[in-house]
Order: structure tokens, then C-alpha cells, then sequence
């Protein structure tokens, strides 16, 4: 006998401790990662409310959101190794150029 | 009672290792974390009734996307601890901007508890099985969305190696 | 209640006792089976028959000095095996290896995860399947950081060899299984031996093999490749990378990683049994003592000669290069268990 805001007070937390490392990791890799946590919180507060409204509709746009999530980390990634091969470093701060 | 004592130990495993992605510095460690933070998410999907969600979570989001990160962040090997040399206005007004924008957050979902029902465990199984209930909404209701989804994995493959290939 | 605690921690000792003997006794078995084929003896000094070699090597394991090398990163050095031994015993606990036995007035499931009430079917996990599936997604991450954090470099090509090979079956693995859950509705393992009951015309009996012998195919391809045998055993060949991702690896946690290896062909060998095979499904005949415990016997033969048929494989075959192993998972397999898929759905409509 748990009440839902206990789930969507977890989605929250999460979501706020993703969009704080976003905005304090200096790592490219650590920021696509905290983009993960955040998209992982939502689909917790989607579930939660499938629950709530007994409709399965929430765990269907799950599906879509981790699908989304799974092309935007593999494009992501092939960036991030694109980059790495000119510029030889992973912090973003010394990406500040257009060129080299 | 149990469904209690097993949502403050998947929760506190979730906000644990968040809280870990945050502070470790090794790109490596945060990655570890991050996959532990989404076995626990996959154990409270389990408590909420959606079990095929749990299972594809951990087969997908933990087995194979955060398996890729893993495999970039072993390649590149360049990812060594990182000096926090970052700008300062995203530390003293992004810091207070989170904690002010979870507590409001919070505070709504507390005053707004007695609107909602609360969650028991068995309260949602759907018929006959979540899977085929699940597989009834995607390949009727949801069948467009579907196709598109399935179009876009294929940009995205392309995209990838396009843009990860060396220039030869 | 505590009959139902008692009788499930009696079960996950029996099961994980067996589990391990099984083990070490696969180890001899794959030694005398080789040796014989290649026209020599085996081992044959410890014991009747060198039967008492796993014992011997056992006590090599845990006497030998464990190594840890100076710069390893020492947290994830000794996560790593451990990781990949506890993924592969977890899969054992959702696999049913028979129907209810009583045993002092008690009645359970011969499955850890399985409960039973009087009057009722016995009850498995819904998902008995995806759990296995996604476990051994978990596990790739044991070979994956065992290379990184021995933080060499052939260990390193060897683990990110090892784990690309594992994640591009597992596709393979879990789409050729998609044609024998069309025809059993159900991830539920029990309920997938279940529907394999009876015959058809009398004699032949309803095993998913004979409508899908292709997939059958795939998954033991697919198979091999997982769980790292020859021919796909690239990536840990002595003559190759010195020894892949376990290379600075010493006694007790190189034993782990040989102990998961072994775990996950039983593993691999109990699912194609339960999936194509009909599972405990077999002749029963004489007393109903004896008819109780023939189910587990019948188990207990088709992965014997599944785990024969690994260690024949062994010894027979030369192995892949790297991309002609990758090729074979990408553009043969895959395609293949899609076309499988395909066909078999379209069967099923039509026949509905």
C-alpha cells in the first residue's frame, strides 16, 4: 500500500539529480549518460500512472521512449567518437571552437 | 507492509546510485552506476504491475545501451578523471535552480496525494497476460508510431556508422 | 508457511549443489571425450578412471597463489568474475526441471521460482524467458570490464572481441526463440513444455523441433557463440591473445570465469530442452515412485547429450576468424531468424 506520489516523488528526484549532472559533469560521455537518467525517470512516472488510470497506454509509450532513447545514444556516440578523433579530448570545455 | 520496505530499498538503490553517477569521476564508474540504477528501476517497474517493461528494461536499457556506452568509454580510454574547470554560473545558479525546481516538484505531489489512489501490489494484472495486452494495444492502437519507430532505428543505424567510420 | 520457505531453501541447495558437481564433472567429461577423440587417453591417474580429477583440480584452484597485479583498478578486477558467476547461477532458478513432488506431506514444484496450491496448476514466472534473456545480457558486462580493468592490452581486445561477439548472438539467440513462443503463447517456461505434451499420429512426439528445426538451428549456433565454444572461441584461444580477457586472471577468480563458462552451456543446454525438446516430457512406466522420478531423468539425459554434443563440436572443428564469425552472426543468422519469424507467423495466421 504505497501511494503513487512516493513513485512520482522518485521520477522527480532522478529526473532533478540527471538535469544537475548535465549541468556539472565537464565529460561528454558523463552528460549523454545523465540525458539516460532523465529519459529513465519520465518512463517511471509513465508506468506509475499506467497503474493509476489502469490503462496500458503509459507502458506503450515506454517502448517508444526507450527505442528513442536507444537511436539517440547510438547517433550519439558515433558524434562523440567523431569529435574525439579530431580534437583528441572528451571535456567539453576545450570543444569551444568551430575550428581546430 | 513488504510492498513498502521493497519500495524504500529499490528507491534508495535508485537515488544511491544517481547520486553516485554525480560524484565519481571516472566516466567508468558512472556508467556502472547508471546500470545499477536501472536494474533497481526495473525492480519497481515489477512492484507496478508492468513485468514485460521490467524485462525488456533490463534486456534492453541495461543490456545493450548502456553495454555501448560502456564500449565507447573502454575504446576512447581517454575519458581519465576529468578537472571540474567548468563554468562557475552553472554551478552556483544551476545547483539552486535543481533543488528548487525538486522541492517544488515534491511539494505538489504531496499536496496532491489524496487525488490519487494508492498502489497495491496485484492491483493491475492485465488480461490474460501483461504481454499479450501489451502486444494487442502496439500492433492495433499503436501500429503507426510502431512503423515510424522501426524507420527511425534504421536512420539511426545508418547515421551511426556513416558518422563513426573512418575517412579512408 | 514455513514448510514453503523450508522446501524452497532445500531446493536452491540441491539445485546449486548439483549445479556445481555437474560443473566439475562436465570438466572431466570434456577432457576424456577430447582425449579420445584425438586417440589418447584422458586423465586417467586420479582415481578409477580419472574420475577424481575436478576433486584434484579443485584443490589446485584454491591453493594456488591469487595474483592481483599492481595496476588493475582493484574494484572492478574483482567484480568481474563474480559478476559473471552470479549471472549464469541466476538463470538456473526459473528453469522447471519436472511437475510437483511430494516428500513428507509437502508438495512443490521441482522449480526454485514455481509454487503450487492444492487444487490449483502449478504457477511460474510470466516472464520465465525474458528473465533468462536478460540475464545473460547482464552478463556480458562480467567479460567486458574483466578486459578493461586488467588494464592490459591484449586483455583488452580479447574482453572487447568477447563481448561484441556475445551482444551481435544474442540477437540471433533471442529472435530464433520468437518462432517457438508464437506457437506456445506464453513466456512462461512451464507453460511452454506444457503445450509439448502428446503426439501427433500416435508416435511422433509434439516437440517444437520438428515444426521448427530451423530456429532450432539458429539457437544452437547462436548458442556456441555465447558462451564462447569453439568454433567461436576466438576471443579466449591460447594461440590467439595470449589468453583474452582472463589473461591476468589467477586461481580462484580464473576458476569463477571457467566455472560461468560451464554454468552457461548447462544453462543454454536446459532452455534447448525445455524450447525443443519437450523438457521432463518422456515414457513413463512402472511403479509410481519410479514414475515420479523418471521426469527428471528424462531432464537429466536430453542435456547430457547436449553437453556431448558441445564437448564432440570441440573436438572436431577448427575455429572462426573474427570476421568470419562476425559475418556468419550478422548476415546469415539474423536474416535467417527474421525469415523464420516471417514464416512461422504467417503459418500460424493462416491457420487460425
Amino acid at each position: 500500500m504505497v501511494p503513487l506520489s512516493w513513485y512520482l516523488v522518485l521520477s522527480a528526484v532522478l529526473f532533478c539529480l540527471g538535469v544537475s549532472a548535465f549541468l556539472l559533469k565537464r565529460n561528454i560521455i558523463t552528460i549523454f549518460m545523465s540525458i539516460e537518467l532523465m529519459l529513465n525517470a519520465v518512463n517511471l512516472s509513465f508506468v506509475a500512472f499506467a497503474n493509476q488510470f489502469h490503462n496500458l497506454d503509459g507502458q506503450v509509450f515506454v517502448f517508444f521512449v526507450m527505442v528513442v532513447a536507444a537511436a539517440e545514444a547510438a547517433v550519439g556516440l558515433a558524434i562523440i567518437i567523431a569529435v574525439f578523433r579530431t580534437r583528441e579530448t572528451l571535456n567539453v570545455d576545450r570543444v569551444n571552437l568551430l575550428k581546430l | 507492509m513488504l510492498h513498502q520496505v521493497l519500495f524504500i530499498i529499490f528507491g534508495l538503490i535508485c537515488v544511491g546510485g544517481a547520486i553516485n553517477l554525480l560524484v565519481q569521476r571516472h566516466p567508468i564508474n558512472s556508467a556502472l552506476s547508471l546500470v545499477v540504477v536501472m536494474g533497481a528501476l526495473s525492480l519497481i517497474y515489477l512492484l507496478l504491475g508492468a513485468e514485460f517493461v521490467a524485462a525488456v528494461q533490463v534486456i534492453v536499457y541495461a543490456g545493450a545501451v548502456m553495454v555501448l556506452f560502456v564500449f565507447v568509454i573502454m575504446l576512447l580510454n581517454a575519458g581519465a578523471e576529468e578537472r571540474s574547470r567548468g563554468s562557475h554560473v552553472a554551478l552556483w545558479i544551476g545547483g539552486p535552480g535543481v533543488v528548487v525546481l525538486a522541492g517544488m516538484i515534491v511539494y505538489l505531489m504531496f499536496r496532491n496525494d489524496k487525488h490519487f489512489t494508492p498502489v497495491t501490489i496485484g492491483s493491475f494484472p492485465a488480461q490474460p497476460d501483461n504481454t499479450h495486452s501489451l502486444a494487442d494495444l502496439l500492433f492495433k492502437k499503436f501500429l503507426l508510431p510502431f512503423e515510424i519507430t522501426s524507420v527511425l532505428i534504421l536512420i539511426a543505424i545508418m547515421g551511426a556508422v556513416v558518422l563513426a567510420r573512418r575517412e579512408s | 508457511m514455513t514448510a514453503f520457505l523450508i522446501a524452497a531453501v532445500v531446493k536452491i541447495l540441491l539445485v546449486v549443489f548439483l549445479l556445481l558437481t555437474g560443473v566439475a564433472y562436465m570438466t572431466w567429461l570434456e577432457r576424456k571425450v577430447v582425449g579420445h577423440i584425438q586417440n589418447r587417453w584422458g586423465p586417467t591417474r586420479v582415481g578409477p578412471f580419472g574420475l577424481l580429477q575436478p576433486l584434484a583440480d579443485g584443490i589446485k584452484f584454491i591453493l594456488k597463489e591469487d595474483m592481483v597485479p599492481d595496476s588493475v583498478h582493484k574494484g572492478l578486477y574483482i567484480l568481474a568474475p563474480a559478476l559473471a558467476l552470479t549471472m549464469s547461477l541466476i538463470s538456473i532458478a526459473v528453469i522447471p526441471f519436472g511437475e510437483n513432488i511430494t516428500i513428507a506431506g509437502t508438495t512443490t514444484p521441482l522449480q526454485i521460482t514455481g509454487v503450487t496450491r492444492p487444487g490449483s496448476p502449478i504457477t511460474d514466472i510470466n516472464i520465465g524467458l525474458l528473465i533468462i534473456l536478460g540475464v545473460t545480457s547482464i552478463g556480458v558486462y562480467g567479460v567486458a570490464l574483466a578486459g578493461w580493468s586488467s588494464n592490459s592490452k591484449y586483455a583488452l581486445l580479447g574482453s572487447l572481441r568477447a563481448s561484441a561477439q556475445m551482444i551481435s548472438y544474442e540477437l540471433a539467440l533471442g529472435l530464433s526463440l520468437v518462432g517457438v513462443l508464437i506457437l506456445a503463447e506464453s513466456f512462461s517456461l512451464r507453460h511452454i513444455v506444457d503445450t509439448q505434451s502428446g503426439t501427433w499420429f500416435g508416435f511422433l512426439p509434439r516437440w517444437y523441433i520438428f515444426p521448427q528445426f530451423i530456429a532450432f538451428f539458429i539457437y544452437l549456433m547462436a548458442a556456441f557463440a555465447e558462451t564462447n565454444r569453439i568454433p567461436f572461441d576466438l576471443p579466449e584461444a591460447e594461440t590467439e591473445l595470449v589468453a583474452g580477457y582472463h589473461t591476468e586472471y589467477s586461481s580462484m577468480k580464473f576458476a569463477m570465469f571457467f566455472m560461468a563458462e560451464y554454468v552457461n552451456m548447462i544453462t543454454v543446454g536446459c532452455l534447448a530442452t525445455l524450447l525443443f525438446f519437450g523438457g521432463w516430457h518422456g515414457p513413463l512406466f512402472g511403479p509410481p515412485l519410479l514414475q515420479a522420478l523418471l521426469p527428471v531423468f528424462w531432464f537429466s539425459v536430453k542435456i547430457f547429450v547436449f553437453m556431448f554434443l558441445y564437448i564432440w563440436i570441440r573436438g572436431t572443428l577448427p575455429r572462426f576468424r573474427y570476421d568470419q564469425l562476425m559475418a556468419f552472426g550478422w548476415k546469415f543468422l539474423l536474416p535467417l531468424a527474421i525469415a523464420n519469424i516471417l514464416v512461422t507467423g504467417l503459418i500460424v495466421a493462416l491457420g487460425a
